[in-house]
């Protein structure tokens, strides 16, 4: 029996009604999507694919199905980044280091979407310890862009951290998929593969077990093929979690409701500063091509400051690095993950089994953030980067007096060749110029897929909202995607024949 | 600011990281690639600026010291490279 390809090609809202209207059963779709994971191991987005649990959760949703007791996600099967720890399923965080570990926990999030009726189909590939932009640091091996430009045959970077994340949905390995981001993680890999990117609010979902990089930056969100289904995801992953101190008391409301009801009177601030030199002219004239979308929908577009913006990537590459290797710390080849093998003494055993364990830029932002926190330099560089970080925030505070809403480009270009931006780490760091702010001032943002390139390569918007207001930025989102109409999918180059 | 081999020596000992004679000439140059750059901070004047501290205003919460989990040692040991008896075995640390 062979199922209809197109199983595969449905989103996540469409699924829940085809599943609702027992059209579909959830053993169907989810047969189809192992099946779409097997023929697409060219892709390398799974890490670990999980398809008799997958079987499992899906039989036990088509019961509830049946018995009329289905949840919000019932029978919906997703892809998790492998940053998430999950209970009994081993967990890699892309790590050499963590090549063996086998959680016995559940991160909260993931917990959440079990809760909720959703199916695992597996784990997904990311850059190490999600330190990157175009999952190149993975242990597994980059993942790749489904993209490919016109009349090439080139392997294009599914940006990161969460690249096998956004190369399973936009390859339609899966309905939707779970990443998370700490500076960009979610959203620039969502825009350069042409899918949907939520980074939530700092404390709207819980950090509980997933597996830290910076913690005062990182957040889990929804990367989906519409901006529906992120609303619909989110709704569903965040919670007040006494496992985790941040996240904030504030009720979940029905992000999908909130994203209804359009966009009229919504003051829409474009910061100039965003406007970089050496831009292509493509991402300057599709956030022009935004901004007039959103006007023609009622919006009233002004333009605002964010004087620090510039600051923002280095203010980064100081507090991330500084927390990064104080989280890393654990890793010492002593209760869990890789050991190094003849050692002489327990000083051999730490720096020997770190240094087999961990790859080339993990080394290096735990080298930079021990030199910023280390006696003499730690006011030079750390505490000059959180002072920093109050004017970013600033910034932001100040903007949002004059708008509801900010509108950028999500990134500063298209995908990139695999192999291109490995040799310069600043150049790789820069990916993230549009994305990075945001999280130092722990706000919300959406990367929503607007155009093509005259390549044929995607291109996406951001969206920044006031703190906890992910229901605006979901409401613009879908102006954006109502207008730009992104119906674009990649040639399946990629299928097992 | 830059970094020296010697420098890189004593940050790599501090995390406790080995980093080999052939890698430390690169690793200068890559450390002082990414130093040089975030050096452009300096020209803000950051004095009687406070330093971030939380994105979100909120108290953190507090909560009852008391125990809500537990008995899971063997979850624990689960993923150990060496164990005997719930206990992690390490090269001797104290002579």
């Amino acid at each position: 029996m062979s199922l209809p390809s197109s199983l595969a090609s449905f989103n996540l809202a469409e699924a829940r009604d085809a599943l609702k209207a027992k059209s579909i059963s959830s053993r169907e779709l989810t047969d189809a999507l192992i099946r779409a994971a097997a023929d697409s191991r060219g892709l390398n987005a799974f890490v670990t694919e999980t398809p008799e649990r997958a079987v499992e959760m899906a039989q036990a949703s088509d019961l509830r199905i049946k018995h009329g007791e289905a949840r919000v996600l019932e029978g919906l099967p997703l892809a998790i980044k492998d940053l998430f720890c999950t209970k009994g399923v081993r967990t890699t965080a892309g790590s050499k280091i963590l090549s063996n570990f086998v959680p016995p926990y559940e991160s909260t999030v993931t917990q959440n979407l079990w809760n909720a009726g959703a199916v695992m189909l597996g784990k997904t590939n990311m850059d190490e310890f999600a330190m990157g932009s175009s999952n190149e640091t993975s242990a597994a091996g980059p993942a790749l862009n489904p993209w490919r430009a016109k009349n090439s045959n080139a392997n294009l970077v599914p940006g990161g951290s969460s690249g096998g994340s956004a190369a399973a949905v936009a390859g339609d390995l899966c309905l939707a998929a779970i990443g998370t981001d700490t500076g960009g993680s979610i959203r620039q890999p969502a825009a350069v593969t042409g899918i949907v990117g939520l980074k939530p609010t700092y404390g709207r979902c819980s950090r509980f077990g997933i597996v830290a990089f910076a913690s005062s930056l990182d957040q889990a969100g929804p990367m989906t093929k519409t901006v529906r289904d992120a609303a619909m995801l989110l709704t569903s992953m965040a919670s007040v979690d006494p496992k985790d101190s941040t996240s904030v008391d504030i009720a979940v409301p029905d992000y999908e409701k909130q994203m209804a009801g359009g966009i009229k009177g919504l003051r829409v601030g474009i910061p100039r500063e965003y406007r970089i030199d050496g831009a292509p002219a493509e991402v300057s004239a599709l956030w022009e091509k935004g901004a007039a979308w959103l006007k023609a929908q009622g919006a009233e577009i002004v333009e605002v400051s964010l004087p620090h913006t510039k600051y923002a990537l280095p203010t980064y590459y100081i507090v991330a690095p500084a927390e990064a290797s104080s989280n890393l710390a654990r890793y010492d080849g002593v209760r869990f993950g890789h050991r190094a093998k003849g050692v002489s003494d327990i000083t051999e055993l730490y720096e020997n089994s770190r240094a087999e364990g961990f790859g080339a830029e993990v080394q290096r932002r735990i080298l930079i953030g021990t030199y910023v926190l280390s006696a003499g330099y730690y006011d030079a560089y750390y505490a000059r980067a959180q002072k920093l970080r109050t004017l970013i925030k600033r910034d932001f505070d100040q903007a949002f007096e004059r708008c509801d809403v900010l509108l950028t480009p999500a990134t500063p270009g298209p995908a990139f060749g695999v192999g291109e931006k490995t040799a310069d780490p600043v150049s790789m760091y820069l990916q993230d110029v549009f994305t990075v702010t945001v999280n130092l001032a722990g706000l919300p943002a959406l990367s929503v897929p607007a155009g093509l390139t005259a390549n044929g390569l995607p291109l996406g918007l951001q969206l920044i909202g006031k703190a906890f207001d992910e229901g605006t930025i979901l409401r613009a989102g879908k102006a954006i995607e109502d207008a730009a109409q992104f119906i674009h999918k990649p040639t399946d180059w990629w299928r097992a024949a | 600011m830059s970094v020296d081999k010697d420098t890189v020596r004593r940050i790599a000992k501090l995390a406790r990281l080995k980093v080999t004679e052939e890698r430390l000439d690169p690793m200068v140059a890559e450390l002082n690639g990414i130093f040089q750059w975030v050096e452009m901070l300096n020209e803000v004047k950051v004095e009687g600026v406070p330093a971030m501290t939380s994105v979100v205003a909120q108290k953190l919460k507090w909560r009852k010291d008391e125990v809500a989990d537990g008995d899971v040692a063997d979850g624990l040991m689960r993923n150990a490279p060496e164990s005997e008896e719930n206990f992690f075995v390490v090269p001797k640390v104290v002579e």
